[in-house]
């Protein structure tokens, strides 16, 4: 029992990243985005919020733990958003390829965060770019009082995380409300089914494009900085060359696996989640681990294809998805 | 007199080169059905587009309850109460009703899909209609459909409505079901807007009926008072004299006899109904009709890519061994070609149908013949020069036989798709809109190698939509109305009217065959 809780929690603690990346593409694909750039987003993202934190503790011979979280999370968003950005301009006002557009973006943020990452690293007196250690615990903490944490169970499983953890669960349910339940998702949803409807009735089908991807960019790049900032899924306030590794076209693959469902991401990170941190835990001894480590890949590739020949109407990807729009002229 | 709701007052508008209307003025009055009725590319649409700020004239000016307004968006309109029904659809499948009709809606108040619902029933009912708010849209028939985009409209609080082509997606029992509904609007005090090409309608719903022509106003008449001839003599105007040849038919024989020949669409609408014809050797035989009555659907038909319901399609060999025929019915595409069947269908945009864009000339000739070569590479020679020949012959201007033909002017590119048809010597050729949009004299040029067609023995059947043009051209004309053949006659002697009315309605006494 006491193993499962321990994996249980530690599946939570990595399932928060992905879950950042995944919304943040849900939100940018309902506009009718297709963004391949998580991956690269997400690299921008984790160096941003790096960034901000440690010029801030330069900068200041009394650092504020709290303003510095809050710089990093902004200058994450900022950086990532920034990358959408370049991306929106491309894709939505010179209508290029969008498949296209997001790999180079992918490769552009890559080369972005190693190369700022390094560089400062290399200025830095210890030859290292990192945060104090205020401001890892920050990150890292549980941010209940320890008599909730020790609560039998249900204590370490909900209430010993970090706050990212809980933002990240938050930001599900806020973008499923805004998505199904307010006046503007209903229109972010029309204009990635089908914009010219949209535009016909009146939404301004380019500003609305812009909005979700950029903030759909940002919310990615939360995941990047998680994965900076975080002990458990790396070394936690360093910058370690290609930290991301991988997590954010994990995110995309999920984007489907989740139906673009805000609420379903939760629970299909969280499996990912759970099965790429299960070897820890429940060790076989007889699978290697290297066979071990592709079970969470295997399971998204055969639910990708199960969701894929399921093909039932309400679980298709936004009907006007990887399309340019412009308004059709004679 | 009633109030006028709207009037537009020397409203033009130009794309590019081309005049969609010049200088039109009309009215709507307040609770009138008032039908705007013109043929394809008359501008009705255009016209309208203009009043719900999908286009902005170039020049002219619209009074809204004598207010004059500047309508620049879709928002302007509705702001200004009148909301256009399209002729395809602009909802969102995956929604519902409500959603569809709920979107785009300003934020005031809550967002409450329950009272919104409510709302939307309660409007259905007021005028008829049958909705349920929560469906979604896959799941409905086009008629529930257009009665989600009316209701969407009127949920913005229009009341001037505009209808384009309402009736085209509809059956007889929808349509009256339709009219009715709109009879109670305009008892409600709304004021509605039909375009239409189809005279029948005009009289059984419109009060008035306004007529353009080539994007002209030409005029206004009250329903009442006029008759179908009239109305159609004004839709289609005076024949002009165009001196198109027409050599005299030499030994025609029967080469291919539809009969009875019915298709149904994909959605189930029925797209052919009945259709009975023969088309000869040494003859053009032209079909008439206003856009979308079955065209394009009788030719794929014939040219094996559209499936037939029922009927039949025979080809008589020229050798004349088989009397009887050969039945084109379940023979692929590729097996009617090689008969010698053969289709060259210029669409809207000029280049979707039988030529690849991006390739040359030579590859676009080789698309046709590559698989008759047996080695596993192909072989460029023949279709280089055929390319070379149609280049020569037909005059096509391009810099380079290998240029890709979407960079050629759509004159160039229509010689090319017709003179790779023309080269294989079929026997049955069928030319669907080969001059849409070109100038005068590649439209001759045209015209003069389908007459060439015609005197080496192929049975022509020309597609066309001027009609001045079919009545110089063709032999036997015959004329489409839904679907249905109102009528086949003879080319020399009919009127531009007799075509024109017969264009708008189906006369069943009238005897089919010339």
């Amino acid at each position: 029992m006491h193993n499962l809780v321990n994996f249980l929690t530690a599946g939570i603690l990595a399932t928060a990243p992905l879950l950042f990346g995944v919304l943040g593409e849900i939100l940018t694909e309902k506009s009718g985005n297709l963004n391949l750039g998580v991956e690269g987003m997400m690299f921008m993202g984790g160096i941003g919020g790096l960034l901000g934190a440690y010029y801030y503790g330069l900068s200041t011979d009394t650092p504020s733990t709290f303003v510095a979280v809050l710089l990093a999370i902004l200058c994450s968003m900022l950086c990532a958003g920034f990358g959408a950005f370049l991306f929106s301009v491309l894709t939505i006002t010179l209508r290029a390829n969008q498949n296209v557009t997001g790999l180079a973006l992918t490769i552009f943020g890559v080369g972005f965060a190693n190369f700022f990452g390094e560089a400062v690293a290399a200025s830095d007196p210890n030859r290292v770019l990192a945060v104090s250690e205020s401001v890892r615990n920050a990150f890292n903490g549980p941010i209940f009082p320890p008599a909730m944490v020790q609560i039998p169970f249900l204590g370490k499983l909900l209430f010993s995380h970090n706050f990212m953890v809980y933002l990240s669960i938050l930001l599900a349910l806020v973008l499923s409300l805004f998505l199904y339940h307010s006046r503007k998702g209903l229109n972010l949803r029309a204009v990635g089914e089908n914009p010219a409807t949209a535009d016909a009735a009146g939404v301004n089908v380019t500003l609305y494009k812009y909005v979700a991807t950029c903030l759909g960019g940002a919310i990615s790049g939360l995941g990047g900085l998680y994965l900076v900032m975080n002990a458990a899924c790396g070394v936690g306030g360093v910058w370690v060359h290609n930290c991301i590794d991988g997590y954010g076209w994990l995110a995309v693959a999920l984007v489907i696996f989740s139906v673009w469902s805000p609420s379903r991401a939760v629970l299909c990170s969280l499996v990912f989640g759970g099965l790429s941190v299960m070897r820890y835990y429940y060790p076989v001894s007889w699978i290697p681990s290297t066979i071990y480590d592709i079970i969470p890949y295997l399971t998204t590739a055969v639910v990708l294809i199960a969701v894929s020949i399921r093909n039932s109407r309400q679980s298709q990807p936004p009907e006007s998805l990887g399309l340019a729009y412009f308004r059709e002229e004679r | 007199m009633q109030n006028n709701a709207v009037s537009m007052r020397g409203v033009t508008k130009r794309f590019g080169e081309v005049v969609a209307n010049h200088d039109v003025s009309l009215d709507i009055r307040e609770g009138e059905i008032l039908a705007l009725l013109g043929e394809n590319g008359s501008g009705k649409t255009t016209i309208m587009n203009m009043l719900s700020g999908i286009y902005y004239p170039d020049a002219g000016q619209i009074f809204v309850r004598g207010q004059e307004e500047s309508i620049r968006s879709p928002k302007d309109a509705f702001r200004l109460g009148i909301g256009m029904v399209h002729q395809h659809f602009k909802l969102v499948e995956v929604f519902t009703a409500a959603e569809n009709i709920l979107l785009g809606m300003s934020g005031n108040g809550r967002f409450d899909k329950k009272t919104a619902a409510t709302e939307i029933a309660a409007l259905a009912q007021r005028y008829g209609f049958d909705l349920d708010p929560q469906r979604k849209i896959y799941d409905m028939a086009v008629s529930e459909k257009q009665t989600v985009e009316i209701i969407k409209v009127l949920y913005r609080g229009a009341d001037i409505l505009i209808l384009d082509e309402p009736t085209a997606v509809l059956t007889p029992q929808e349509t009256e079901k339709l009219f009715k509904v709109l009879r109670n609007m305009r008892d409600d005090g709304k004021s509605i807007v039909i375009i239409t090409h189809k005279l029948s309608e005009v009289m059984a719903i419109s009060d008035r009926v306004t007529v353009l022509r080539r994007g002209e106003y030409i005029d206004t008449l009250n329903t009442k008072e006029t008759n179908p001839q009239a109305l159609a003599d004004r839709m289609v105007g005076r024949a002009l004299k165009l001196n198109i040849d027409r050599p005299e038919p030499q030994n025609p024989q029967t080469r291919l006899m539809v009969s009875k020949l019915s298709c149904r669409s994909p959605e189930g609408l029925r797209v052919l109904d009945g259709v009975s014809f023969e088309a000869r050797s040494g003859e053009i035989l032209g079909i008439a009709g206003v856009g979308g009555s079955g065209q394009r659907e009788l030719c794929e038909a014939i040219a094996g890519l559209y499936p037939m319901e029922s009927g039949d399609i025979r080809y008589l060999a020229p050798d004349g061994k088989d009397p009887k025929g050969e039945s084109l019915r379940g023979m692929s595409p590729t097996a009617i070609r090689a008969l010698g069947v053969s289709l060259a269908f210029v669409p809207e945009d000029r280049l979707g149908m039988g030529l690849v864009g991006s390739m040359g000339m030579v590859e676009n000739m080789m698309l046709k013949s590559y698989a008759e070569g047996k080695s596993f590479l192909t072989d460029h020679k023949p279709s280089k020069n055929l390319a070379e020949d149609v280049r020569r012959r037909l005059g096509v201007v391009t810099p380079d036989l290998k240029t890709p033909v979407q960079r050629l002017s759509g004159g160039n590119v229509q010689k090319v798709l017709l003179g790779r048809e023309i080269a294989s010597k079929p026997s049955v050729l069928m030319a669907a809109y080969p001059v849409r949009g070109l100038d005068i004299n590649s439209s001759y040029m045209i015209y003069s190698l389908l007459n060439e067609q015609k005197k080496e023995g192929a049975a022509v059947i020309y597609v066309g939509e001027d009609l001045d043009v079919l009545l110089e051209l063709c032999d036997r004309i015959l004329v489409l109305c839904g679907g249905q053949v109102s009528g086949i006659v003879d080319g020399r002697s009919v009127t531009k009217e007799e075509v024109g009315l017969m264009m708008t309605q189906v006369k069943e006494d009238r005897p089919h065959d010339a």
